[in-house]
């Protein structure tokens, strides 16, 4: 009996040994360092961080109240910016699909295809949109076009990757049967892929809309469209009420894109 | 008239899993082929409408050799050969005459399929066919909201929309309860014996297949060890197939009321 107790109390339990816990110790060190390092190597000046309460409140001073002034223009330009965000949309799906279609390991004809797939929607997605609108910009002159363009090559790769996702999770076997009834290869997609991937295509174009919208409103900042160029323009003239009405009304807009969005994925899927 | 002499199918470099199969199926039979799982019943069903590419050996059905078939000619042979498959193979998200129609799939053009314009005929014949099976009244319901059995009866339909010329079925009664999947076997026989057509049903349940088939073909390892009616297929023929691999499914539901049979299940 006393033995037993003994024995329990010699007993000891440890989650990690004596390595694994140097290792996560060497781990959260080194994390430490890089963060000290970042923040010594970026020259903040410290004094403006001191100061930022003033200038907060000094700024919010200047801009109340919002001036109606330039209302008229604003809500122009706000249409022109949803206008973009749904022109490049649209034109995104004819791009994106056939991207898709290749990209997707069950789908593609061959490999040099797959990788030429796998390449633009890769391409497309590393690259942010402000330094494709920045190249259109240069290539097209400012305005809508190469804001619409700057969206589009920002989109294909994300519904071309979502929608390469989705082919690739969709059932096999309703492929097969239409195969074995003779159908050609078209019909096979028509019958037996689109409607598989149906949901996933209106819940990634809604989507997408929607982070377009978000998106075409800072494309102005570079010359490419949108609420953005008076936006640019306000700031650049210290119309502070007219900056603020405009962030207001940037704001109303991506509510308004929120309910429209979720109020179609309801009705759609 | 089918006929599949020396065929042999190797995936990769593995052993053969079909080992010179020669069989010929002619007139309206109806033929079981049963088998343990890996016996390369699915691999031959599916050699004959070229799902799967065999490695060697000939093919022909009623004088058309299948195995060496490229692009439009394969897909214009494959509309004469009917299937049916164990998980049913719907297009779930369609309704159920969008189903029933895509056997028309390698008939009609790429307008008429995508846009839905079936020639009249094929729809007339859809609803007869429909109708003969038990599930026309939900011809505008989506396939996903069917039961296994309507679903079966749904792949049925589809196959013979084809007109073919041989029905193969790869295990299309394992999805189901005893009960559905003897109703569905029923339905094979007698639609092979109105439409005067050969049926290749691969099955598991040895009792339906003596029940309901009149020639029973017993595979093991890629070979064709019993071929016979299901009369001569005792004790012994079921140990060489069977022997020492798994124990087959013996049990004969007991039989369905009479109205059930041509109903819905």
């Amino acid at each position: 009996m006393v033995d037993h107790a003994e024995r329990l109390a010699d007993r000891v339990w440890q989650r990690y040994d004596r390595k694994e816990r140097l290792i996560r110790y060497a781990v959260l060190l080194l994390t430490l360092m890089l963060v000290v390092w970042a923040l010594r190597d970026i020259d903040i000046f410290w004094p403006w961080v001191w100061d930022a309460p003033n200038q907060i409140s000094g700024l919010a001073g200047r801009m109340w109240p919002p001036s109606p002034a330039g209302l008229a223009n604003i809500l122009s330009a706000l249409l022109e910016t949803v206008h973009i965000a749904t022109l490049a949309t649209f034109l995104t799906i004819f791009l994106a699909l056939p991207v898709a279609y290749i990209a997707a390991q069950n789908t593609t004809p061959n490999r040099v295809c797959l990788w030429i797939g796998r390449f633009i929607l890769v391409a497309s997605r590393s690259v942010n949109t402000i330094i494709w609108a920045l190249l259109f910009v240069a290539i097209f002159g400012p305005g809508v076009l190469a804001g619409i363009l700057a969206i589009v090559f920002r989109s294909v790769g994300f519904i071309g990757k979502l929608m390469g996702e989705a082919i690739e999770e969709i059932d096999r076997r309703p492929v097969e049967a239409m195969e074995a009834t003779g159908a050609s290869k078209a019909k096979v997609i028509a019958y037996a892929i689109v409607p598989q991937v149906m949901p996933a295509f209106f819940a990634i174009v809604i989507l997408r809309w929607d982070i377009n919208i978000r998106e075409s409103t800072v494309l102005g900042l570079v010359g490419a469209g949108g609420i953005g160029v008076i936006l640019q323009g306000s700031i650049d003239t210290f119309a502070w009420p007219t900056v603020a009405t405009i962030l207001l009304a940037i704001i109303v807009l991506v509510l308004i894109g929120e309910a429209v969005t979720s109020l179609l994925r309801r009705k759609v899927l | 008239m089918l006929v599949i002499k020396d065929l042999v199918k190797q995936y990769g470099h593995g052993e053969a899993v079909l080992k010179g199969l020669n069989l010929s199926v002619e007139g309206n039979t109806v033929v079981s082929i049963v088998g343990a799982s890996g016996a390369g019943k699915s691999t031959m069903l599916r050699c004959i409408n070229r799902l799967v590419e065999p490695t060697s050996g000939s093919i022909t059905l009623n004088g058309t050799e299948l195995v060496n078939l490229k692009g439009g000619e394969l897909r214009r042979a494959r509309r004469k050969i009917g299937m049916v498959f164990q998980g049913f193979n719907l297009l779930d998200r369609l309704t159920v005459m969008e189903n029933v129609l895509a056997g028309r799939l390698g008939y009609v053009n790429l307008f008429q399929a995508i846009s839905r314009r079936y020639p009249q005929a094929d729809i007339d014949r859809a609803f007869y066919l429909m109708e003969r099976v038990g599930i026309a009244h939900y011809a505008n319901k989506r396939a996903d909201e069917l039961s296994g059995g309507e679903r079966q009866r749904v792949g049925v339909v589809r196959a013979l929309m084809q007109d073919p010329e041989v029905l193969l079925a790869d295990e299309p009664t394992a999805s189901l309860d005893p009960r559905t999947s003897e109703q569905i076997m029923m339905l094979l026989q007698s639609l092979a014996a109105e439409l005067s057509l050969p049926v290749l049903i691969n099955i598991h349940n040895v009792a339906q297949a003596k029940t309901y088939t009149e020639r029973v073909v017993g595979l093991r390892h890629g070979k064709m060890i019993f071929d016979g009616a299901p009369v001569d297929f005792n004790k012994e023929a079921l140990e060489a197939i069977y022997g020492g691999i798994e124990a087959p499914d013996e049990e004969l539901a007991p039989p369905p009321p009479k109205e059930a049979s041509h109903g819905v299940s």
